[in-house]
């Protein structure tokens, strides 16, 4: 086993570890702690995209995810000021159904993705590699048209945003 | 244990949307359940990262970037949205918002 397979596993578990601890955390039941949780998610997950050689998007990643949206998400649940969840109880019954039919998808999904792959084949070598240079060279030359296009859908959302974060929404 | 290949990548991509799917199902949050949406465009980002670096091409990249793009857009309007219902309802519990008009 190589070092890079090595760290692999190392961030898979940290990934998988605390997506869990969002979903479900046995010792509090406030947003905040679920948002942290998704911070540390979304750290491993660079860690991850760094071992597909995707160096920007990591960069991306930490920087708008775990930057950006995670202080939206914590200015929303400070503005809010929720503490309701704490008391209520989940239902076991339907988060059991719902835990079933999660686990059937994940079954299906899984056992599909290992008889149509070769396991144990290992990655082929890299010949690009997702640096900042290349992947503005695709995105302004191939990718004009939609990056364009998303510049708009930036400016709806803003416009949007703001008018309904307005005090009377007619 | 077997060389890291594209299957490992895609059962954690895998795991992780199945994770998500389950807090959309069971959390009562609307905010939690924002959080776990979340997680499952994260899952989507790491198959297409996944599958880009199998293929030696950059087109998988660029496609979580702008996924990264959307998703940022969505959460701000989405709690846009949150932060109105809250102020009309009081509440951020999917079970007090059952019905359609506010």
């Amino acid at each position: 086993m190589s070092a890079g397979d090595g760290f692999f596993y190392f961030f898979a578990f940290l990934t998988l570890f605390f997506g869990v601890l969002v979903v479900y955390n046995p010792f509090s039941r406030n947003p905040v702690t679920s948002a942290m949780f998704l911070v540390l998610t979304i750290l491993s997950l660079a860690g991850l995209f760094l071992l597909l050689n995707a160096f920007f998007l990591a960069a991306v990643q930490v920087l708008v995810y775990a930057g950006a949206v995670i202080v939206l998400f914590l200015f929303v649940i400070m503005l809010l000021d929720i503490k309701e969840e704490e008391r209520r109880k989940i239902r076991v019954i339907s988060a059991g159904t719902g835990f079933l039919a999660v686990a059937a998808i994940a079954f299906t999904i899984i056992s599909r993705l290992i008889w149509t792959t070769r396991p144990g084949a290992g990655l082929p070598a890299a010949t690009v590699v997702g640096s900042t240079a290349e992947l503005g060279t695709i995105l302004f030359q191939k990718f004009l048209l939609p990056f364009e296009i998303l510049s708009l859908l930036l400016l709806v959302a803003m416009v949007g945003v703001i008018l309904l974060s307005k005090k009377d929404l007619k | 244990m077997m060389k890291v290949g594209l299957e490992h990548y895609l059962t954690v991509s895998a795991l992780l949307f199945c994770l998500g799917l389950f807090g959309v199902i069971a959390r009562r949050n609307l905010l939690v359940i924002y959080m776990c949406l979340e997680l499952m465009l994260n899952a989507a980002n790491l198959a297409f990262v996944a599958f880009s670096r199998f293929n030696n091409e950059l087109n998988g990249q660029v496609m979580v970037f702008f996924i990264v793009t959307v998703a940022a857009a969505e959460v701000a309007v989405g709690l846009a949205l949150i932060v109105a219902l809250y102020r009309k309802r009081q509440t951020a519990h999917v079970e007090d918002l059952t019905s359609m008009k506010l």
